[in-house]
């Protein structure tokens, strides 16, 4: 069944798959060759077609040029935006759910299942269910409309998924490792330190990918908690095609989206392999 | 100091470890459970503008039941969660069977089939909101080419909004089916396999006796987190359709919103946002105790 042979039932496999794969490129296809493209060009044609020249000013105009809500600095705000909100709540929430991942599995304390057993539920509560009271929780300490809000919400929702990854990880660590460092002495930081740190890289790395494309793509907090010049990228780019709905720019606008969406992309090309193990992470609960 | 006689007591010197241990998993767990409770409370409130306190029992969710936009919004959920949970799955396990044969570049196209997950849905609704704009995308395109006839615009068309929230949805996720059926077929014992070649059987038996049956559990799986992602969709719709035409392609995430932050109606609002998590529920109850059953049975085996 499974071995290599030149059959027609091969040629249609192939047929089918490759058929399957251009069809799944053809929007970021499109959206590259639109970034090249003039706007006029664009208005003249349809979205889909080769650029006649190659017009790389879209970057710079959608980079730093093109106006959003009466601001004409480009896209870049808004990509410093996000990333001053995506890399401190990786950060924080990978490092504290790596630490709550260990203490839950190898330390034990009293009420350690039951406290991981509600931290999961952050898995499946919707985000709509904390709305309203985010937004009066961010109002009553004054970080409403910062980034620093942002950072905060991101932070502990994203513990349910740090914590769950790493201690689905650290359950594997044998229990003896951990009583022998106790017997001779070691406390809850230096075992973190010498002997859970050093083991931990793989669920990390599948941690920060996971959290980073999340935080970074995330947009209905963005949208909700934040307004104008603190807004992130997946907000703005909403503002942004509403800005030009009477005079359409479709090519400033399709460079905009893939500067957008290239951090994440970047990402998924370097760490593909645990970006996939994240998900099915995720999936295997 | 003595040897042995530490200069704190014991709950001072492990203070740090205590903190560590307690404050984020508190923090997390307490801000579930307390907004969660907030906002079934303000959903009995006549709360509007603010929150405020008093009782009006189920008004809210009268209200928001008898709405237009609420009933369409079921509607449309209804016929969007069916659709693409079953055509995702179904991409999903084609493309798996098929990158199961051992082809060439495996690797390339799995990666080219996942892309999407990694990507903003604000970035592919809006992607695809221009492909499927009558005047700009396909449509443009093939009446440029000289079929002027041709006709594709649902994403105008109040009947046929809805399939492009679909469309787009299955392009955006099949994969995540496909990496898990993939890894299901993977999984299935070489040596069953073996022993079915050897009494006769074809692949499509193959397929339909042994292999197939095998992945129902991970079938399973893969249509409550796609049905889990349906449910709560509001990115993809907000950038592709934004609930139009009209309300056409609105969904209970959008009316949430809608409540809460345009119309300034909190109460009404929170209601509907307790209506969605008791629809995710009836999703997630049924498949937790399922769960629990088989973990049972495995262990006892």
């Amino acid at each position: 069944m499974r071995e290599r042979t030149f059959a027609p039932s091969r040629v249609l496999i192939y047929l089918i798959v490759l058929l399957v794969a251009a069809a799944w490129l053809a929007p970021l296809v499109v959206v590259v060759l639109n970034s090249l493209r003039t706007n006029e060009e664009i208005a003249q044609g349809s979205m889909i077609g080769w650029p006649q020249h190659l017009a790389w000013s879209n970057y710079a105009a959608a980079w730093s040029g093109f106006c959003v809500a009466e601001t004409c600095a480009g896209i870049r705000p808004y990509m410093l935006n996000s990333a001053l909100v995506t890399i401190p709540a990786t950060i924080f929430s990978t490092l504290l759910g790596a630490v709550a991942g260990y203490a839950v599995s190898l330390w034990r304390f009293r009420g350690d299942t039951w406290i991981y057993g509600i931290v999961t539920l952050g898995l499946f509560l919707p985000q709509q269910m904390r709305l309203l009271p985010w937004t009066i929780v961010l109002r009553d300490i004054g970080l409403i409309n910062t980034l620093a809000g942002l950072v905060l919400i991101h932070t502990i929702q994203g513990l349910s998924f740090t914590t769950l990854f790493c201690r689905n990880y650290y359950v594997a660590i044998p229990h003896d490792l951990i009583r022998a460092a106790r017997i001779d002495g070691a406390g809850f930081f230096r075992i973190f330190w010498r002997i859970v740190l050093p083991l931990s890289p793989p669920i990390l790395i599948v941690t920060v990918i996971w959290q980073f494309t999340h935080i970074w793509n995330e947009f209905l907090y963005g949208v909700t908690f934040t307004s104008g010049q603190q807004q992130p990228v997946t907000a703005a780019l909403i503002a942004l095609s509403a800005a030009v709905a009477d005079i359409p720019q479709h090519g400033v606008q399709s460079a905009a989206v893939i500067i957008a969406a290239l951090p994440t992309l970047l990402i998924y090309v370097l760490g593909g392999r645990y970006f996939v193990r994240g998900l099915t992470a995720g999936a295997v609960k | 100091m003595k040897a042995g006689r530490p200069a704190f007591p014991e709950w001072v010197r492990r203070l740090p470890e205590y903190l560590m241990i307690w404050v984020p998993l508190l923090l997390s767990a307490a801000h579930l459970v307390s907004f969660s409770l907030w906002t079934i409370w303000i959903s009995f409130t006549p709360s509007t503008l603010v929150p405020v306190t008093g009782w009006v029992g189920l008004r809210n969710y009268s209200a928001v039941g008898a709405s237009r936009n609420w009933q369409i919004a079921l509607d449309n959920l209804l016929l969007f969660g069916i659709s693409f949970v079953v055509l995702s799955a179904a991409t999903g396990l084609v493309l798996a069977i098929l990158l199961d044969q051992r082809i060439r570049g495996e690797n390339v196209l799995r990666s080219v089939f996942l892309y999407p997950l990694a990507v903003s849905f604000v970035v592919t609704g809006t992607v695809w909101s221009w492909l499927l704009n009558p005047g700009l995308g396909i449509q443009k395109l093939v009446h440029d080419l000289g079929w002027t006839s041709f006709k594709f615009d649902w994403l105008i068309d109040r009947d046929m909004a809805i399939w492009t929230i679909v469309v787009a949805a299955i392009w955006q996720s099949s994969g995540f089916a496909m990496a898990l059926f993939l890894a299901g077929l993977r999984s299935v014992d070489a040596d069953i396999i073996k022993a079915a070649q050897i009494d006769g059987a074809g692949p499509i038996r193959m397929y339909r006796r042994i292999i197939l049956p095998s992945l129902w559990p991970i079938t399973i799986t893969v249509v409550v987190i796609q049905l889990q992602f349906a449910i709560s969709t509001f990115d993809l719709v907000r950038a592709l359709t934004n609930g139009g035409p009209g309300i056409a392609t609105q969904l209970p995430a959008l009316v949430v919103y809608d409540l809460m932050f345009q119309r300034s109606l909190l109460g009404r609002g929170a209601a509907a946002a307790v209506l969605m998590l008791l629809i995710l529920l009836a999703v997630l109850l049924p498949y937790a105790a399922w769960r629990y059953v088989r973990r049972r049975r495995s262990s006892h085996a």
